[in-house]
């Protein structure tokens, strides 16, 4: 199987899906010439000129409102937002347009949009450079939810994101971009709804999303040492969530923590601790332990941002406080 | 009515008697509907956020007069005139507004969302300025594919505060797409009077293009031939490649902001002043020199169609509270 980062893995799938589709195109902020500020859509407007490559004014709100615009009229636009903390900016388009002109026309229209965002701590940007905002979206009817962990994901999500016909929130990891990861020589689209157990364990499963994905990973290797056996479970979509695999994980280990770099309060991992709850009562031996970021809004400072947000320690820590419960 | 490839001519500086009856006649229905509307809401049967387009009926029929069939459109919270000049059926709206299945949301948007993709309604949006960049995006399809087709945003004078009404004629005219931009300036934002709520005097919004670059094609909002040719300027503009138009017309709210607003920020020598000088039914009845029994004859006839919607929608089918669920994902 062929290598690619978690960068080309993207960029091959927008590549892929403009080949594929005379409708798909790309619009953002830097994204022609200067390939992204993150560097995916590099080569894109050699290949695909700049009618579908399209540089925008710094406009999130009608950035994001044109590609409803252009989806409502059949087009499949894949939008990008240089960082999510400025999905803010985009906010009324999201969530009282593109998330509910379905219902509102009662099923007369579509919306296929795919808006790509990154974000993610670890390079000391400050508060607003770095947000992990996808609970927010979570809460909204008519969206939904993709956070990629692996190239392989990022690249079989993508493709379907952008080939669905709803409107998909995509977010990817800044520090994810440079990750290398097998993938199949042939685009093998992942639908929506699926999650992904990356490591089986019987003694705690941990449910984590994006970088925690990893630190998960690293955190249940170290805890194996200690003779704990962690299943790793990656939900990949949020919106719609694959229940019963996390359900079905948590029912077998009886122990559970989520994971996410988002602020733990009011995170994604809280729906998650309430889904399991209700469908793994029975079968919990301890109480689903939570890994976010403490409740601040990130800091400058290398040493406070790393405090702030989780590695694979506080994972393993918790890991640790859900085995030590009889 | 005549399409608009019947009546449309390019360079034309009139419109013939015959059309203009055919204008008279939907505009009477646009205002007995909305007096229906009115009166249907006071009686308790109709729940919900209703606003009606008094007094603004000539910018409605004269820019949907301008639109061919394959045109398309998004409208704001004051959206039942609209809905009516771009040919959705008045049962159609009617049954929206009584919550039924047989409306043209299916009872799922209510008065402020009203959708019909069959005669190219976007649908009707409760946020201002909420429509805008949809329509530079429709837009965008049709110049991206090279389609013969307009995209329009109505929109008040309030909306033009807002910053996604800036960054849609920004987008808009930086890509030169075909899109018109109908500024329906009634001087109101709500309750907030032109004079604490605009930078500029009311009658010069149309101002606001320049800031872009945009074509800005003006008219009297209450002459509906005026609007009608400002419309049919601005779509030959939009098509030929040129880019979008500001159209900004000049109208008056002659009723509250909503159904039941009793208006207490209003003057109300003023509020009758305008009803007498500026009600463009009133003004093309005169330009018509309509006599009594003509007058009587259209309006007997709007009424009637205007009764059979309201008998349609309270015939109609009360959804199943269950279907709520049916069109949240595609």
């Amino acid at each position: 199987m062929p290598e690619l980062t978690y960068r080309e893995a993207v960029r091959d799938a927008l590549a892929q899906a403009l080949r594929a589709d005379e409708n798909v195109f790309v619009m953002g902020e830097d994204i022609a010439e200067m390939g992204g500020s993150m560097a995916v859509t590099q080569g894109l407007l050699e290949e695909f000129g700049p009618t579908r490559i399209r540089n925008t004014p710094i406009s999130e709100m009608a950035i994001v409102g044109s590609g409803i615009g252009a989806a409502i009229q059949g087009m499949r636009p894949i939008v990008e937002i240089m960082y999510e903390d400025f999905l803010t900016l985009s906010m009324e388009q999201l969530v009282n347009q593109a998330a509910k002109h379905r219902t509102m026309s009662g099923g007369q229209v579509k919306v296929p949009l795919t808006i790509r965002t990154q974000g993610g701590a670890g390079w000391s940007p400050g508060a607003q450079h770095a947000q992990q905002l996808e609970a927010w979206f979570v809460h909204v009817p008519g969206l939904k939810v993709v956070f990629a962990s692996t190239p392989q994901d990022v690249r079989g999500l993508l493709w379907s994101a952008i080939y669905d016909d709803n409107p998909v929130i995509f977010f990817e990891h800044r520090t994810l971009y440079p990750i290398k990861g097998e993938v199949p020589s042939e685009l093998e689209p992942i639908p929506l709804g699926e999650a992904r157990v990356h490591r089986e364990g019987t003694d705690v499963t941990v449910v984590a999303t994006g970088r925690l994905v990893h630190e998960s990973l690293r955190a249940a290797e170290e805890a194996e040492r200690d003779g704990i056996s962690v299943e790793v479970v990656d939900p990949r979509t949020l919106l719609p969530l694959d229940e019963d695999t996390i359900v079905g994980s948590v029912r077998k280990t009886t122990r559970c923590v989520t994971a996410h770099e988002a602020v733990a309060r009011g995170g994604f991992g809280s729906e998650l601790a309430a889904v399991i709850q209700h469908g793994a009562f029975d079968w919990l031996d301890a109480p689903i332990e939570r890994i976010g970021a403490k409740f601040a809004p990130l800091p400058f400072a290398p040493a406070m941002e790393q405090w702030v947000v989780p590695h694979a320690a506080e994972v393993l820590e918790a890991i640790r406080r859900t085995v030590a419960r009889s | 009515m005549a399409t608009v490839e019947e009546r449309a001519e390019p360079g034309r500086k009139k419109v013939s008697e015959e059309v203009l009856r055919d204008f008279f006649r939907e505009m009477l229905l646009i205002r007995r509907f909305e007096e229906k509307v009115e009166e249907r809401f006071r009686a308790g049967e109709l729940p919900g956020f209703l606003h009606v387009a008094i007094g603004q009926e000539a910018v409605a029929t004269g820019v949907c007069s301008a639109l061919a069939l394959e045109d398309v459109f998004a409208s704001t919270h004051r959206a039942h005139g609209h809905s009516i000049a771009k040919g959705t059926p008045a049962k159609k709206i009617m049954a929206e507004l009584y919550g039924k299945t047989e409306g043209c949301s299916g009872g799922y948007g209510g008065s402020m969302h009203l959708y019909d993709l069959s005669v190219g309604n976007l649908g009707a949006n409760a946020v201002v300025a909420g429509g805008l960049p949809g329509i530079v995006g429709a837009a965008l399809a049709f110049q991206m594919r090279g389609e013969k087709r307009v995209a329009v945003a109505f929109f008040g004078d309030g909306a033009t505060n807002t910053g996604t009404f800036h960054e849609s004629l920004n987008l808009a005219q930086l890509w030169r797409v075909p899109a018109i931009f109908v500024l329906e300036n009634n001087g109101w934002a709500e309750s907030t009077p032109a004079v604490q709520q605009l930078p500029l005097p009311v009658d010069q919004m149309g101002k606001r293009a320049a800031a872009f670059g945009m074509k800005l094609i003006e008219a009297d909002g209450q002459d509906v031939e005026a609007v009608y040719l400002a419309a049919l300027a601005a779509r030959e503009h939009a098509l030929a490649g040129k880019g979008p138009v500001l159209l900004h017309l000049r109208t008056f709210r002659l009723t509250g902001h909503f159904v039941g607003d009793p208006q207490v920020y209003r003057d109300r020598d003023e509020l009758k002043q305008e009803r007498e000088t500026k009600d463009p039914l009133r003004l093309l009845g005169a330009r018509l020199d309509l006599s009594d029994g003509d007058f009587a004859s259209v309006d007997a006839d709007v009424t009637a169609e205007v009764e059979a919607a309201v008998e349609f929608a309270k015939a109609g089918t009360d959804p199943k509270p269950e279907d709520a669920l049916k069109y949240v994902y595609a």
